[in-house]
């Protein structure tokens, strides 16, 4: 297993760069630039539309890191940029959904769905075993367990 | 108990209804989130000379339904829509407008002299920055205005089938909701 070592941490460190090398207008400040790029990793590229604007290339996601960085720098709050791309593209662009009444079922589904394992777990495991019946042979019962033994002693 | 015999049917019923909601959405199509809001504020100078070439006071002509369609000389699929385009533009009561996005306005003019220009005004987004705006993913982009509300928007290009099927449609109820 240790050959997968060095290819997996030359990925990690490939996918951690990301396509963010290609910008050259980067924020002075490390602290601003470190916040924009933490912003970044939660906002969707709309081309890719499965990678965040860090991880693409694509011409829209490098003018919405753009965009990013220039808000920044303007002393937007994170908040204030989320909204100014959520009005733009709707939550879609929002890598993690919001809580809300269309995403109910998304965010509780998993929960409930172990709630209802778990009850129905607690239930089987709780249930008392059949108790141990012991009625008198009927009749007929009776005659077979003869029939039975009679055999057996023959 | 025969109603509990059948609870694992129940289950599979609804798991594959779940299932056959879920199979026929289409993730890839972006929901849009400007439908029923204003036109955003933009103002873009013209393919030639000084001026203004398209801004939000062009869209908010009150006689007219507006269509704002985004294109590019680069772009393959805006060819494709082309004709459609031209299809919209002659229509009565109804106003084409285009912004050639992140376009040098040379090719621009050089692609409208080709296959022929159905716009009435025309901007130029050289940055990409009122598309932005708009929410435009890429090109080609239609958004259907009335009184400076976006009403409609359709993402790629309008084959010249969806005229008839979605949009043609789409422009005669918006007609007719300002007549009754």
């Amino acid at each position: 297993m240790k050959f997968l070592l060095i290819p997996v941490l030359f990925m990690t460190f490939v996918l951690n760069a990301g396509a963010i090398g290609v910008d050259k207008d980067r924020l002075q400040d490390p602290d601003q630039e470190a916040r924009a790029q933490h912003l970044m990793k939660q906002l969707r590229c709309l081309v890719c539309q499965n990678q965040s604007i860090v991880e693409s290339d694509a011409e829209l996601a490098q003018d919405l890191r753009a965009i990013v960085r220039e808000q920044i720098s303007a002393g937007e709050t994170d908040a204030e940029i989320f909204k100014f791309m959520t009005t733009r593209y709707g939550d879609w662009v929002l890598l993690k959904p919001p809580f809300n009444s269309a995403t109910v079922i998304l965010w509780l589904g998993p929960i409930a769905l172990l709630l209802i394992g778990g009850f129905l777990i607690f239930r089987t495991i709780r249930r008392k075993p059949e108790p141990d019946v012991t009625r008198p042979l009927t009749a007929t019962e009776e005659k077979h367990l003869e029939k039975i033994i009679k055999g057996n002693n023959k | 108990m025969p109603l509990k015999r059948f609870l694992p049917l129940f289950v599979f019923a609804g798991i594959l209804i779940a299932f056959m909601i879920g199979l026929s959405l289409k993730p890839s199509e972006i929901p849009s989130a400007l439908i029923n809001k204003p036109v955003p504020d933009f103002s873009l100078p013209p393919l030639q000379g000084d001026g203004i070439g398209l801004s939000t006071e062009d869209l908010l002509d009150p006689e007219n339904i507006v269509i704002v369609n985004f294109f590019a000389s680069w772009c393959g699929p805006c060819r494709v829509e082309h004709p459609a385009l031209e299809l919209l533009g002659k229509l009565d009561g109804v106003k084409l407008h285009g912004i050639a996005y992140k376009d040098r306005p040379k090719n621009s003019l050089s692609f409208l002299k080709s296959l022929g220009n159905p716009y009435d005004k025309i901007g130029t987004d050289l940055k990409g920055r009122v598309a932005i705006d708009w929410g435009v993913t890429g090109t080609p982009e239609t958004f259907i205005i009335k009184n400076g509300i976006i009403r409609y928007q359709h993402i790629g290009p309008i084959h010249q089938m969806q005229v008839e099927d979605r949009i043609l449609p789409i422009i005669r109820n918006l007609q007719q909701e300002g007549a009754s």
